[in-house]
């Protein structure tokens, strides 16, 4: 008991923020899980191989706790390791979309004193994406999670044209309906096609002479604020964003712009 | 007592008389008309294939044709079977003379009908016979081999190349798979042709080709033969080529393919119209072949909510149940479709997903029911989202279903790793072989949450069935009814391709097919 709550004492001093390894029940233990398959029969020479990958990899103390050949010729593993690279945590930058937070009434409120009448937003899953469920969190309605989606703002007409729409079709869409935003959502791709396809829709936009006056927003699971931007979209919004984020980004930026 | 959930059959037998009736009045429209992807199918039963010089199926060519020569209206088995009489060619060659643009059909002089389809009935025949064959084939393949136990086990694969699905497809056989689904390259189903021979790229899954088709088949016999089960063979009809891809996979001996036009109308934006249209050749084309039909209930929940929205999934399965009936496809061919999708943050979720999979199972007892794995709520957290897989599994076996689709533990993160589906089949393994007999040894309290909850389903099913009878399916679709996504009748892909039959017109494989059993 004495030990344990000397332990406890002991943390805060121990905690190097300076010095940041992973946690497994232990400060500074570096545990780390990993799982992968081989493309090799199962045996002690596959066992080996993972424990050379996983020193590769940077990691102590390789561990493998199970492996099966899931069919004939590769064999699957979970296996733990240490990682002690220590990482200063006090030195990290990430650029971020800093907003205070808005609540869709008072984003409602916003649109109706400052910018004086009601806003656009045309959002798509484009290019090969099937995935709806991002921009239909987003977009519809309901929402998710107790969010309401922009359908749902008294001051923003939000269309949303579902899955696999050609950037093409965006944009005259766009155009035909004088949009003030654009959200792109990217959930699932093979080989990186989304990158691609999210750079074509900023030429298409400069092709057609409006990417200055369109709020551009991308959204999805593997979507970064600073991917996005090096993209040439105004914003990118990942895991965890809620109808009102977004429409509060395109609301400030549209203040911006007038 | 009925069944365990106490269901009122009064009700369930008005729904299904209600929904009949609305099947009936899609129905007469759909008899009026036929389609370019009808005509096309009708030319590949009649061993049409190929593509020209431009890589255009061969399909298309004569059926562009007969639309250029304004002889669509009289179908393709009417033309087709004049030409064999006037020319002495074979449909094949038929085709590949238009193709060469050295036969126009309307230079041609038209016999009667009774002339033209007593000629084209041998063929019409040998057609259908080859298909009987591939499904006595199946059927002798599966008393000689076995087959695993329902709910089958139905895995995806999606690697674009066909050569390497047949890699991943072997290897779940050979891990517990009883179907591989091969899916289809994003934005195949908005294609008005099907492509052609092997492919070896796609976006997001491989295209579906005859060729492809055959080297799949062939791969999963050959698995089937080494682990001693058949191994099922999953495409999907739907989307602007339904009927043709039908054709396709009975030629194939392909086993299940998902079949539905509110599929495309709601989520590929398909013109109503036209994919009704389709949707029934295709599925006489599906019955016949005794093919299992998987029908899409459960993507509605996809975009609107499990819990408020779970009476349209309902309402859409006794509809697609009378529709498929219409086509000649028996209760024992049709997967229809439903899923675990509610939010894991309600209280009693399990109950209410409970409720409605044995609600789903009492309302279709003989249907080999396909069940769909939760992918709204996953969140990318590959830990909670086994644990969510696990209980769908175990609702899977509780209430019997007929095709269980795995949940992947990296569902919307990526198309599944090999390992993915090793784990989402040893899950499945493990909870239906623990739990085989547990709904066999449990009964529901009267008037508790599962019970009632069936009621209040099936009440507010009824009541939406009643009003979409007084609408008519075409208005529901326009009102957004279903997964909160509205069409209009006049929008959407294909409008151009439906064509009102003329008075000459006959399908002679319908008629074949159905055996003189035709509806209405």
């Amino acid at each position: 008991m004495d030990n344990c709550s000397e332990k406890k004492n002991q943390f805060p001093s121990e905690m190097d923020f300076k010095r940041v390894i992973p946690y497994g029940d232990t400060l500074n233990d570096g545990k780390v899980q990993l799982s992968f398959t081989l493309p090799v029969p199962a045996g002690p020479e596959a066992d080996e191989a993972v424990k050379q990958m996983i020193h590769k990899m940077g990691l102590k103390n390789p561990q493998i706790v199970f492996s099966r050949e899931i069919t004939i010729g590769f064999t699957f593993f979970v296996a733990y390791g240490e990682f002690h690279h220590a990482i200063d945590y006090t030195a990290i930058r990430v650029p971020k979309i800093s907003l205070e937070k808005m609540s869709m009434e008072e984003i409602d409120r916003f649109i109706e004193d400052i910018i004086r009448r009601r806003i656009v937003v045309v959002g798509a899953s484009t290019g090969t994406d099937a995935h709806t469920v991002g921009i239909d969190a987003i977009m519809n309605m309901k929402g998710f999670a107790g969010h309401f989606g922009l359908e749902r703002y008294k001051n923003i007409d939000a269309y949303n044209l579902g899955s696999q729409v050609q950037n093409e079709e965006l944009v005259s869409k766009a155009i035909e309906l004088d949009a003030d935003a654009i959200l792109v959502s990217q959930t699932v791709t093979a080989k990186n096609v989304h990158l691609r396809n999210m750079t074509s829709l900023v030429e298409l936009l400069e092709a057609e002479n409006i990417r200055k006056k369109i709020v551009l927003i991308a959204g999805g699971a593997r979507i970064t604020h600073e991917l996005a931007k090096e993209l040439g979209y105004d914003a990118g919004f990942g895991p965890g964003t809620f109808a009102e984020d977004v429409a509060a980004f395109i609301v400030h930026k549209m203040e911006s712009m007038i | 007592m009925n069944g365990k959930l106490n269901l009122n059959m009064n009700k369930v037998k008005e729904a299904r008389d209600c929904a009949r009736r609305i099947a009936s009045g899609v129905h007469d429209f759909v008899e009026k008309h036929t389609t370019v992807s009808i005509e096309r199918a009708i030319c590949r039963l009649f061993g049409i294939d190929g593509v020209d010089d431009y890589g255009i199926p061969i399909p298309n060519v004569v059926v562009d044709h007969l639309k250029s020569s304004n002889l669509i209206n009289d179908g393709a088995a009417y033309v087709i079977g004049n030409a064999i009489l006037e020319t002495g060619l074979s449909p094949q060659k038929i085709a590949e003379e238009i193709s060469l643009g050295r036969l126009d059909l309307r230079s041609l002089s038209y016999r009667s009908q009774d002339e033209i389809f007593d000629r084209i009935d041998g063929l019409v025949n040998d057609a259908a016979r080859k298909v009987q064959l591939n499904r006595e084939k199946r059927e002798s393949l599966i008393d000689e081999l076995g087959e695993g136990k329902k709910p089958y086990l139905y895995v995806i694969v999606a690697t674009g190349n066909i050569y390497e699905d047949v890699i991943q497809a072997r290897a779940a056989a050979r891990q517990g798979a009883d179907i591989v689904a091969v899916i289809r390259s994003t934005g195949q189903s908005l294609l008005d042709y099907v492509p052609y021979g092997p492919t070896t790229e796609g976006f997001g899954g491989t295209y579906a080709t005859q060729e492809n088709f055959r080297i799949m088949r062939s791969a999963l016999d050959d698995t089937g033969k080494e682990v001693g089960r058949y191994i099922r063979l999953c495409n999907y009809c739907s989307g602007l080529c339904m009927p043709e891809i039908a054709a396709m996979g009975a030629i194939e001996r392909l086993d299940v393919m998902l079949n539905d036009a509110l599929y495309g109308i709601l989520f590929r934006d398909i013109n109503m119209k036209r994919t009704l249209i389709d949707q029934y050749f295709s599925r006489v084309i599906n019955g016949f072949a005794g093919v299992i039909i998987n029908t899409g209930e459960d993507n509605y929940l996809t975009t609107a909510d499990a819990f408020e929205e779970a009476h349209t999934v309902l309402a859409s399965q006794l509809i697609n149940e009378s529709l498929a009936l219409m086509a000649g496809v028996p209760e024992e061919q049709m997967g229809l479709g439903h899923a675990f999708e509610m939010d894991p943050s309600i209280e009693n979720g399990f109950l209410y997903e409970l409720a409605q999979a044995q609600m789903s199972r009492e309302v279709f007892p003989k249907a080999p029911l396909k069940y769909m794995p939760p992918t709204k709520f996953m969140t990318g957290n590959i830990f909670m989202g086994y644990a969510q897989d696990t209980l769908f599994n175990v609702i899977s076996i509780m209430t019997n279903q007929g095709i269980q689709l795995l949940g992947m533990l990296t569902e919307a993160i990526h198309t599944p790793f090999m390992s993915d589906r090793y784990l989402a089949i040893e899950n499945a393994r493990y909870v239906f072989n623990n739990l085989r007999d547990l709904g066999d040894e449990i009964a529901f309290k009267d008037n508790g949450i599962i019970q009632n909850r069936a009621a209040t389903v099936l009440e507010e099913a009824l009541e939406l069935l009643r009003e979409i009878e007084s609408i008519g399916l075409f208005e529901t679709l326009e009102r957004g009814t279903f997964a909160n996504i509205k069409r209009s009748p006049h929008g959407g892909k294909g409008l151009d391709g439906v064509v009102r039959k003329g008075v000459k017109y006959r399908n002679p494989f319908i008629e074949k097919m159905l055996g003189g059993h035709i509806y209405g």
